[in-house]
């Protein structure tokens, strides 16, 4: 399908960015006091903040662990965050996405530690530009670890797709409307082991395989702006 | 306080390899290495790696002395919160009174606070509580602070270093939970400058040489 968008200009993308060019990201760590854990995030025009609160006693009752603490992320994107009104409340995307940041979360908690408990995430999109999934799970893992919660590895997710015949790195809004695929994935840095993997459009094996290692080093790009965001609040407040 | 250099960590990062330090609290291993499990500050000494947790909940251990406000009286036991994820039990056998089945509000109710021991904690996190133990009671009257449970090493400080001083300077009897939760009872004007510098020890708890700091500030008031 040809669009009449054109997304390339003189071997550069409609932002000036380069094919394998990440937006620009801003982490500010524990910005709510209320939240046991919190973070702000900017990334290109996505604004989200995230808050951690627990482990706390999971209720309802029945939908404790005796062995393990179960992980209640909620994604909400905000009536005002995209252009036209979004109507307010759960709906079927964002129960998708609580879904399987709650799964890729776990992954990397270690939930044994307590048992019969849950820990929440609420996720709140107040600006959308693309990829507000992968924002928002970078946020909730640099949130979960203000929190001071035991984990193995702090995740992060960034997308990859195909605009125009060519993999780009981390689609932007209009790359996203009018490009062929998008392919949004989370990872644990550490270990490089995949914790969220969904995909939008078509892609060949070559070409899928080619988006997987491009985003996979974009988290990892991404990976250390996290880091270096929860150091530098925690040396800051040692200094004080 | 000695000047050396501390380190904060994050989750993930590596800190050694099995073969030469035994991992501590507040890490994991994976393949023979080391990684720290939460934020905190690195502590190595000569055959262990610790990380000291910034933050947190309170993680009962047996044997903790806490700091508790009871939520429910049930018909021969007490529901108490402990600042923990998850409620304390308080039989009646674990009080030093005689309570009659259907009796316990006569002893403890809704919202007293009382210092207790924790005397047991199993597998899935069941707690259960004593006030059979030295100088456990009901409290009657003082004042409650509540700080971050990650902090209540540095109020007492070296081995009791930093809570001494306090008491010293102060005159006022101070009970501090492992749950960070403080009880301080004295005249006003003590009672005030307690809440005062544990305020600031909440504040500075990261930095340097923080017990001769508080020390010579509590002198100077005085």
């Amino acid at each position: 399908m040809k669009s009449d968008v054109k997304l390339f200009e003189n071997g550069k993308r409609l932002d000036k960015r380069k094919i394998d060019e990440l937006r620009k990201i801003k982490i500010e760590v524990g910005v709510l006091h209320r939240a046991e854990g919190s973070c702000y995030l900017e990334w290109g025009g996505n604004k989200v903040i995230c808050a951690v609160y627990g482990p706390r006693e999971a209720i309802p009752r029945h939908t404790q662990n005796p062995l393990k603490a179960i992980i209640n992320a909620k994604y909400n994107m905000a009536a005002f965050s995209v252009e036209d009104r979004k109507r307010p409340g759960p709906d079927r995307r964002s129960r998708e996405i609580s879904k399987v940041i709650s799964e890729a979360i776990e992954k990397v908690v270690l939930t044994e530690k307590f048992p019969r408990a849950s820990i929440d995430v609420n996720i709140e999109i107040l600006e959308a530009e693309a990829g507000t999934r992968c924002a928002g799970l970078t946020a909730a893992g640099v949130a979960l670890a203000d929190a001071g919660i035991p984990m193995k590895d702090i995740p992060v997710a960034c997308a990859a797709g195909k605009i125009e015949d060519q993999i780009v790195l981390d689609l932007g809004k209009e790359e996203d409307n009018y490009g062929n695929a998008d392919l949004p994935i989370a990872i644990s840095p550490r270990t490089n082991e995949i914790l969220l993997l969904q995909m939008d459009g078509h892609l060949t094996v070559k070409e899928f395989d080619k988006a997987l290692d491009l985003a996979i080093k974009g988290c990892h790009d991404v990976s250390k702006i996290q880091q270096k965001a929860l150091i530098e609040k925690y040396s800051k407040k040692m200094e004080a | 306080m000695s000047e050396e250099k501390r380190e904060v960590v994050i989750p993930s990062q590596l800190l050694g390899k099995t073969k030469d330090k035994k991992a501590g609290k507040g890490t994991f291993v994976e393949n023979g290495n080391i990684y720290a499990e939460t934020i905190g500050v690195l502590n190595i000494n000569s055959n262990q790696i610790n990380v000291t947790a910034l933050k947190g909940i309170y993680d009962p251990v047996k044997g903790d002395f806490v700091i508790g406000i009871v939520d429910e009286p049930m018909s021969s036991s007490w529901l108490v919160d402990i600042n923990a994820p998850y409620p304390a039990l308080l039989h009646v056998n674990e009080v030093p009174w005689d309570v009659e089945f259907n009796e316990t509000e006569k002893y403890l109710n809704k919202g007293d606070c009382i210092m207790a021991k924790v005397l047991q904690v199993d597998l899935e996190k069941k707690l259960n509580i004593t006030l059979k133990d030295r100088n456990l009671y009901k409290i009657k009257n003082g004042h409650l602070i509540e700080i971050s449970p990650s902090k209540v090493p540095r109020i007492i400080g070296k081995k009791g270093s930093m809570i001494s001083i306090i008491k010293k300077y102060t005159k006022c009897r101070i009970f501090v939970g492992q749950n960070g939760r403080i009880w301080v009872d004295g005249d006003k004007e003590g009672v005030e400058k307690v809440i005062d510098t544990i305020k600031i020890i909440d504040k500075e708890s990261l930095s340097y040489g923080l017990t001769n700091k508080i020390e010579k500030m509590l002198k100077e008031v005085q």
